[in-house]
């Protein structure tokens, strides 16, 4: 393969493609079905394409794209209120790069700004607070997202804005929680996976006990995986020895970096601010109960959809696009029509298409390369 | 958002804030440490420590081998510049935070 020098250890990577192809060998000789495992994270999805990592799997192993891209399945309607707010004139609307570029029903947050709402990007929470504090006379809204990796940090910044007495600041909240998702993508009929590569940087958060239901009720082994490519190999390795040995388990290959209880700090902030939300709504899967959090009644002040009061907006997905279904892996990228015609990364239809953790943004970027490999 | 980048912290900016400066491959932001310190350690004790880095907040303390093979893989897949070009980009704004002396 082309790309192989560019692991740090190509000998291991060898190894491991080696030992992945036997163990799946030793597994298809007792099973017909290929063998599905989905990455739940973005991070893992970005790694996958950057190494052409699909392209060396043996025939009968194959990998789905899960839920994990924050960005990805931020619904329309969300983008839709974040617009509403974005345009009260008193308003300094922020959040992350990646999240700007998401079509709502009425275009996205760059192109409200380019007609004319103050829209800025930040890179941390920490710099909308500065925002607030540099300017008084200014309302400075945060758009907050992600999984449990980044809800600590938006939180850590509320206790310090309340602390400092700062009024000008809010969240539009919209942080989603990977477990009740899990859940409801495992309770659907047919779910086609048979293992997870788990989340590395929500279980630096969270830790390792809360994924032990995946194995326990649903029989299905979960390796919780580092972000480089020989991290992803192992970790998928690991799946498949499991998946061979007839066992299933949490297992922790980023054991480097995630503690199995997680990151106290972090926790206590979150418990201590949000409130989880009866039901969430994410692009492509649906609405999902208590799958995302809220700011508790003491940070009302904090509260962006409670201090402008948006149309709390339910906004149906495009026409023509199959996100859900590359989403739950039931079909790829590729399959979907719009794909690279109607739907590219300079204009996604689908929210897949948006951010490089999504999986028809990652295949549309490397496919040259998977194609050469 | 969810890979993170490793940095080095590299002073303490405001102890009773937690907010410390890092290094991150030459750029210098300042960052929360709350979620890396541990109760009556002062600050002061992770100067030199590398930590992995999420919007603003260390979250976790990584050893140098791992941080530099990071850094290595997030230039290599493309990630890096941009990551390292928002903290610059924002650094502007923070740096006027502090400058109020926000109270803790
Ligand atoms: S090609 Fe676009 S519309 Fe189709 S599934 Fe991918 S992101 Fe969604």
């Amino acid at each position: 393969m082309r790309f192989i020098d560019e692991f740090r250890d190509p000998a291991l990577a060898e190894k491991l493609f080696t030992e992945i192809a036997q163990t799946a060998k030793r597994i298809g000789a007792v099973r017909e079905r290929p063998v599905t495992i989905m990455e739940v994270c973005g991070g893992h999805t970005h790694t996958i394409f950057r190494y052409a990592l699909e392209s060396r799997m043996p025939d009968n192993v194959q990998f789905a794209h899960g839920p994990g891209c924050p960005v990805c399945v931020l619904p329309r309607g969300r983008v839709d209120d974040a617009i509403t707010i974005a345009r009260r004139p008193e308003v300094i609307f922020t959040t992350f790069g990646d999240a700007m570029r998401v079509p709502g029903a009425e275009g996205s947050l760059i192109q409200a700004r380019a007609a004319g709402a103050d829209v800025r990007m930040v890179y941390s929470p920490l710099d909308a607070l500065a925002l607030a504090v540099a300017n008084p006379d200014r309302e400075v809204v945060f758009f907050a997202l992600g999984f449990e990796t980044t809800t600590p940090s938006t939180a850590l910044t509320v206790l310090r804005a309340a602390r400092s007495g700062v009024r000008n600041f809010s969240l539009l909240c919209h942080h989603i929680t990977i477990i009740p998702t899990l859940r409801a993508l495992l309770e659907q009929p047919d779910f086609p996976i048979d293992g997870f590569i788990g989340p590395g940087h929500v279980s630096m958060v969270i830790g390792t006990k809360p994924f032990h239901f995946i194995p326990e009720e649903f029989g299905l082994p979960l390796v919780v995986a580092g972000f480089e490519p020989l991290d992803v190999l192992q970790s998928l390795l690991m799946v498949l020895r499991q998946i061979e040995m007839g066992r299933a388990c949490v297992e922790n290959q980023y054991s480097r970096v995630v503690p199995p209880d997680g990151n106290k700090a972090a926790m206590a902030a979150v418990a201590q601010v949000y409130e989880t939300r009866p039901q969430c709504e994410w692009r492509g899967l649906g609405t999902i109960a208590e799958s995302g959090v809220r700011l508790a009644e003491p940070w009302a002040a904090f509260d962006a959809e409670r201090r402008f009061e948006p149309a709390a907006r339910h906004t149906p997905d495009p026409e023509g696009c199959r996100c859900n279904e590359v989403l739950v892996g039931r079909i790829r990228p590729w399959d979907c029509a719009a794909f690279g015609t109607t739907c590219r990364p300079d204009a996604p239809l689908g929210a897949l298409m948006v951010s490089s953790e999504g999986a028809c943004a990652a295949y549309y970027q490397y496919q040259g390369m998977k194609g050469a490999a | 958002m969810c890979l993170g980048i490793p940095g080095r912290i590299s002073a303490i900016l405001d102890e009773a804030n937690s907010l410390v400066e890092v290094d991150v491959a030459g750029v210098k932001r300042s960052v929360d440490a709350v979620c890396v310190a541990e109760v009556d350690v002062p600050l002061s004790d992770l100067i030199g420590t590398w930590v992995l880095i999420h919007v603003g907040f260390a979250m976790s303390r990584i050893d140098e081998a791992e941080a530099l093979e990071t850094l290595r893989i997030l230039a290599e897949i493309g990630e890096l510049d941009g990551e390292l070009a928002a903290m610059r980009d924002s650094q502007e704004a923070r740096n006027s935070h502090e400058a109020m002396e926000i109270q803790g």
